[in-house]
């Protein structure tokens, strides 16, 4: 069984959003790159499952839709395991394009279970995996919290609103991975980092799909009025206030 | 013509979150000079489906069908793109939420139609059709140009009041086989959360952090939540901890939320915290360190020790139910 994961690139958690030329672009000055949180997990649990003899996982490989830009990151993702890496080259922000230039890949390689992450960090759209299930007429698995593979066949843990659901599904099919899905990212060893040096990122270039969406300016968002505090010793004074004033209880 | 909403439903019964759809549907239907149609899959009773008529909905088309019992993603779009394209739908609006966010995507490839997900309020234009939605995990909003004849809109939870406008409601039942439409996925097991208040449901939310110190010292957390009819919650190293069970985490990695009011109790308020509670409409913060940030995100907030501020607090409210 072959697995690609989905590696999308995002600023860190931590970056103090700031945006440019009349708020319509992101400012990347001194922003940190990193891999979307999610997809770090969903390739922990790719690997995991590599080095699980009795999964039969073979290879797991990594495909990204992006620019040169974003080879240090794909180098970090090499360096944790993965064995090969496919950059689908251009600047796309719409997920349609996204997902056309990753559905590239997967026609032209043998996978057996593509994942994607629940959301990317940066535009929170929830949209390639599911899009690039619907382009390659596979079924999909979302807001995956577990992962096991047997004969074949992927058992699935899904979270739905108010519990969970057990899955099965045969591949190949795409995986929407989500919390749960692995405990901790697995942390890139010395060996791992030398090693990725030469690992292959082979540049796949396409025209690039027409976009259906378009960014056309961003809001940073309100300042929230300033907090009012209350007194710790007569702290019961909060809920009049929340009933008074908020009008919540 | 249409705008068309996908009124889900859990057991049978919709919820408060199917009528904001509708409500929210009826008023771009109103921008467009058009009607609401909605369409429910699985099986409800027509008097639950005749509920949507009181937010604007003038027909609901109720596909009940066994090979529809258990939610699958391609089986469900593929319908709804049927009836989508069968309806004239001109928008198609649905929940952002598990279900909502991996029919949306789909739809989008058939229809050849812009998806603007995790939207918060009406459209800023319908010619040209602009959306505003989330971005940077609530860090800011993005106005997003939906740029093809057909629009989907996922929208966030909690984000659209409900709006009565009674109309004359049909229901059509569809009577199509599903040809076309296969089920590749098989529900094993359901694992229902019972008893408890659904985070995501849930108008308060009583959370606690670090701060909390043990999970022996839970007590007040859950009293408060009790009283206040609230669901409970935590961060992330309380459940990494095994303090708290996962289903309660909340944040960018964990559930995201938007209550009307959310308790950070010994919360520091993390960014990575926010990004799961910013779109509460109120929070208050209870945290003994007053330069934790989680009193910038703040409406109300008092600096003390959550073990001696949460018993007052615990008491005012019973004062209040007691009145
Ligand atoms: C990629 C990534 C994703 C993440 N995702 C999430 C996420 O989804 N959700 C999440 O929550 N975190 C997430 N985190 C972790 C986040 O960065 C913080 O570490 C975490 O939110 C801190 O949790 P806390 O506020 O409970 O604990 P702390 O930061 O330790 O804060 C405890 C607070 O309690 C206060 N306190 C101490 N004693 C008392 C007392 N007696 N009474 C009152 N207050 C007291 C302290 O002043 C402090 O402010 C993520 C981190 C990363 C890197
Ligand atoms: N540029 C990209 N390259 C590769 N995968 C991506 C890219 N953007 C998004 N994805 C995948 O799609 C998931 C959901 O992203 P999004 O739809 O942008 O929220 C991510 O977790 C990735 O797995």
């Amino acid at each position: 069984m072959n697995i690609l994961v989905c590696i999308s690139v995002v600023p860190d958690t931590t970056t103090k959003i700031r945006f440019a030329d009349d708020n319509t672009r992101l400012d990347v000055a001194g922003v940190q790159w990193v891999i979307n949180p999610w997809d770090e997990l969903s390739l922990t649990r790719a690997l995991e499952l590599k080095d699980d003899a009795s999964a039969g996982v073979n290879q797991v490989s990594i495909a990204h839709v992006g620019t040169t830009a974003s080879e240090p990151t794909l180098r970090k993702a090499l360096a944790m395991g993965a064995d090969n890496a496919f950059r689908v080259n251009g600047e796309f922000n719409d997920a349609y394009q996204v997902a056309a230039g990753l559905a590239e890949v997967i026609k032209a390689g043998q996978f057996d279970m593509v994942l994607c992450g629940i959301e990317s960090s940066d535009y929170n759209g929830s949209n390639v995996g599911s899009m690039l299930a619907e382009m390659l007429e596979l079924p999909s698995v979302s807001a995956i919290s577990s992962l096991k593979v047997e004969d074949g066949k992927a058992l699935i843990i899904r979270e739905i609103d108010g519990g969970k659901e057990v899955i099965s599904v045969f591949a190949p099919f795409v995986g929407i991975v989500q919390k749960g899905i692995a405990k901790e990212p697995r942390i890139a060893s010395m060996r791992g980092i030398m090693q990725a040096r030469t690992k292959p990122i082979q540049v796949i270039e396409t025209a690039a799909t027409e976009a259906f969406t378009r960014v056309i300016r961003f809001e940073p968002p309100q300042p929230r009025a300033a907090c009012k505090f209350i007194d710790p010793d007569n702290a019961g004074e909060l809920i009049s206030l929340l009933q008074k004033e908020a009008k919540l209880l | 013509m249409s705008v068309l909403i996908y009124a889900e439903n859990w057991d049978g019964k919709f919820k408060k979150l199917t009528f904001e759809l509708a409500s929210y549907g009826a008023r771009i239907a109103e921008m467009l000079g058009t009607k609401l149609i909605a369409v429910s899959i699985g099986n409800v009773e027509e008097s639950e489906l005749k509920q949507l008529g009181r937010f604007g909905v003038e027909k609901v088309i109720a596909a009940d069908n066994k090979r529809l019992k258990q939610f699958d993603s391609q089986a469900y779009s593929g319908l709804i793109a049927q009836l989508a394209q069968k309806e004239g739908a001109k928008v198609i609006i649905l929940a952002s939420n598990n279900a909502g966010k991996s029919i949306a995507p789909r739809l989008s490839v058939r229809l050849k139609a812009a998806l603007g997900s995790g939207v918060n309020k009406l459209p800023l234009s319908t010619d040209p059709f602009v959306v505003s939605k989330k971005v940077f995990s609530g860090n800011a909003f993005a106005q997003l140009l939906l740029d093809t004849p057909v629009k989907i809109i996922t929208l966030l939870q909690n984000s659209f009041d409900l709006g009565e406008k009674p109309v004359d409601i049909t229901v059509e039942n569809l009577q199509t086989d599903l040809g076309g439409l296969e089920v590749k996925t098989e529900v094993i097991e359901i694992r229902k959360q019972e008893g408890n208040i659904l985070l995501t449901d849930a108008e308060i939310v009583v959370s606690g952090g670090r701060g909390m110190k043990s999970p022996d010292n839970w007590q007040p957390i859950v009293e408060l939540a009790e009283l206040l009819n609230a669901a409970t919650a935590c961060s992330r190293p309380v459940s990494d901890e095994g303090w708290r069970p996962h289903e309660e985490h909340t944040g960018q990695t964990g559930k995201i939320i938007a209550p009307n009011l959310y308790f950070a109790v010994g919360i520091s308020g993390a960014t990575q915290h926010l990004a799961g509670v910013s779109s509460s409409k109120y929070i208050v913060a209870i945290n003994n360190d007053k330069s934790a940030p989680i009193f910038e995100a703040a409406q109300y907030g008092i600096v003390g020790d959550a073990q001696k501020v949460l018993p007052q607090i615990i008491e005012a409210v019973k004062e209040l139910r007691n009145k």
